[in-house]
């Protein structure tokens, strides 16, 4: 090959991987204009501010009402539960494991606790349906054999190894020299990792925090399959409930009619799930970046 | 002081307690699946297809249609995942698309599966009309798969010592020539391991599958691309929604084999990470 081909090639193959990390954008703008395509019919059929406002939601009746509330309460009361597990066990261990544990307790549990995030999410499903809420019953009297407490709590589970992993990683970044301070002044372990190393990493563990409200919000298949289908606007954890994902998953298992507003309703509660999540996950970024420069 | 020591001590030992109890609650739901299922793990579950009656039902075409589905979702997305992540770690300029590149894969990673599930529903099975097809499924996981692929590989390029792309270009090969010859190779064996990482976990994706109509009665194995299938995670979930003990234990069943295969694509993921690492050490 002369010299003149090969600068050719090499021209080509260079527009070609960049046309690779260009699919990646593709992805996020076809996500945007499926979800916008579709839920501007839908709103065409029904006023914004109807969904947004309305406190019934009950799309498949003869009468349709298509208020989305009782989908966001739902889904907010499970995320809520979940992040009362998940955030004080995962601090906890986070704090734990970087300030108090031997290396060869960090060596097993980190990587012991990723197996927590490994298990698919239809798994976790069966737990909360056939093991936990079964068990809780025996303790709650009032429980319905589908509620939000269930799987709020195995969503907590699943979730925790995302916060406590997070969580680390944020203390570990702060310097040595920082808990040797504390220390030399007198400090034990809990002293130095909730009055300096803790507020030295505070950005990084609200980046968790925020991330993991976002994965919470966004699961399906355990509230799917745990919660129940019963959209209502309430925060008593004991009854049934839908949240939005497990609103989709109805939609597309049913027999509902293509072309029906129905059916586009799960284009515009996805577009509105879509949105809360990037909400979430731009803020966590945001705060992640500022890490590394909260102390230096 | 005491009063400090003392609440020092309680915080170890609460910080190891909750550690213990997140194990353990691992461990229940180990035990309790493996309780629930493991008597209907047979060669005839293996191999069967499924039924209406609880007790005769089988994963063929379940198993069939994840290693299809697995298959094809790599091949999609694997090469234009290796080369964005090429372009953005060995081509990368700052620039602007560089930067707006970066954060929409961020993002992307973070985008609940759920979200894929509709992307496929309006492009390839409406827009597209590919239907409930394999190819259909398998396009929507390796859209889902391509900001975990590009993720890992940025990582294993990085892990490349510099030094090693310095010595081929001072040897007179082009940008490529070492891309290809050097830098690759020697990232490989990272470069697997997080491409097994993100396979295990499209491996056990429902809800896209779900949305975009994959849950049907399927009683054949997956002949081709167009053919129409399921998946083991889509299985486990319509045996779970079916009233009856007898399905709930096919359900329980399925999870162990799903759990299974999981265990054997991580075990060789971290066998490959423990190689590589000992090569370098050498």
């Amino acid at each position: 090959m002369t010299a003149r081909t090969r600068r050719v090639v090499e021209g080509l193959i260079e527009r070609t991987l960049w046309a690779c990390a260009a699919v990646s954008v593709l992805v996020t703008v076809g996500i945007v204009l499926v979800l916008v395509w579709e839920a501007a019919a839908f709103f065409g059929e029904v006023s914004p501010a109807a969904f947004l406002g309305g406190r019934t939601w009950t799309p498949l009746f003869y009468d349709p009402q298509f208020g989305v509330l009782p989908l966001v309460t739902g889904t907010l009361l499970v995320a809520v539960i979940a992040m009362l597990v998940a955030v004080p066990a995962g601090l906890l261990i986070a704090v734990y494991l970087s300030e108090y544990a031997s290396t060869p307790v960090r060596r097993f549990g980190k990587p012991a606790l990723e197996v927590l995030a490994g298990i698919p999410t239809v798994v976790y499903g069966y737990f909360a349906l056939l093991f936990v809420t079964p068990w809780l019953r025996t303790v709650i009297p009032g429980l319905a054999g589908l509620n939000a407490l269930g799987p709020g709590l195995v969503l907590g589970l699943m979730i925790l190894p995302l916060v406590s992993s997070l969580c680390e990683d944020a203390l570990s970044a702060v310097p040595r020299g920082l808990r040797e301070g504390a220390f030399a002044l007198g400090a034990t372990r809990l002293q130095a990792a909730v009055g300096v190393v803790l507020p030295a990493a505070m950005s990084g563990v609200s980046a968790a925090v925020i991330l993991a409200m976002s994965r919470a919000v966004g699961e399906t298949m355990i509230v799917a399959i745990a919660a129940g289908q019963q959209p209502r606007l309430t925060a008593n954890p004991l009854v049934p409930i839908e949240t939005m994902t497990a609103f989709i998953v109805q939609v597309s298992l049913g027999d509902v009619p293509r072309d029906t507003t129905a059916y586009r309703a799960i284009f515009a509660v996805g577009l509105l799930l879509f949105t809360g999540t990037l909400g979430l996950n731009l803020a966590s970024d945001w705060l992640r970046r500022r890490m590394p420069g909260a102390v230096r | 002081m005491i009063g400090a020591r003392r609440l020092d001590g309680l915080v170890h030992g609460l910080g190891a307690s909750v550690l213990v109890l997140a194990l353990s609650a691992l461990g229940l739901l180990l035990w309790d699946v493996v309780h629930d299922g493991v008597g209907r793990v047979s060669w005839a579950f293996l191999t069967g297809y499924p039924s209406r009656r609880a007790a005769t039902a089988g994963i063929l075409p379940a198993l069939a249609g994840s290693v299809w589905l697995v298959v094809m979702a790599t091949a999609m997305a694997l090469p234009v995942g290796v080369g964005g992540a090429v372009a953005l770690e060995e081509y990368g300029s700052r620039g602007r698309w560089a930067r707006l590149i970066e954060i929409n894969i961020a993002n992307l990673a973070g985008v609940p599966s759920i979200i894929y599930g509709l992307l496929g529903l309006g492009l390839f099975v409406r827009a597209l009309r590919l239907e409930h097809s394999l190819v259909a499924g398998a396009a929507t996981l390796a859209l889902l798969m391509l900001p975990l692929v590009i993720i890992t590989t940025r990582e294993a390029l990085r892990s490349v010592p510099v030094s090693l792309r310095e010595a081929s270009l001072a040897l007179g090969a082009t940008k490529w020539q070492t891309t290809w010859h050097q830098v690759l190779p020697d990232a490989l064996p990272r470069l697997l391991t997080g491409l097994i990482l993100a396979v295990s976990r499209i491996v056990g994706e429902t809800a896209p599958l779900i949305v975009i109509g994959a849950l049907a009665y399927v009683p054949f194995v997956p002949d081709g691309p167009w053919s129409s299938f399921t998946a083991l995670p889509i299985q486990i979930f319509a045996w779970l929604a079916r009233p009856g003990t007898g399905f709930r234990e096919n359900a329980a069943a399925g999870i162990l084999v799903l759990l299974v295969v999981l265990l054997i694509t991580n075990s060789v993921a971290i066998w490959l990470r423990d190689r590589s690492s000992r090569r370098r050490d050498a």
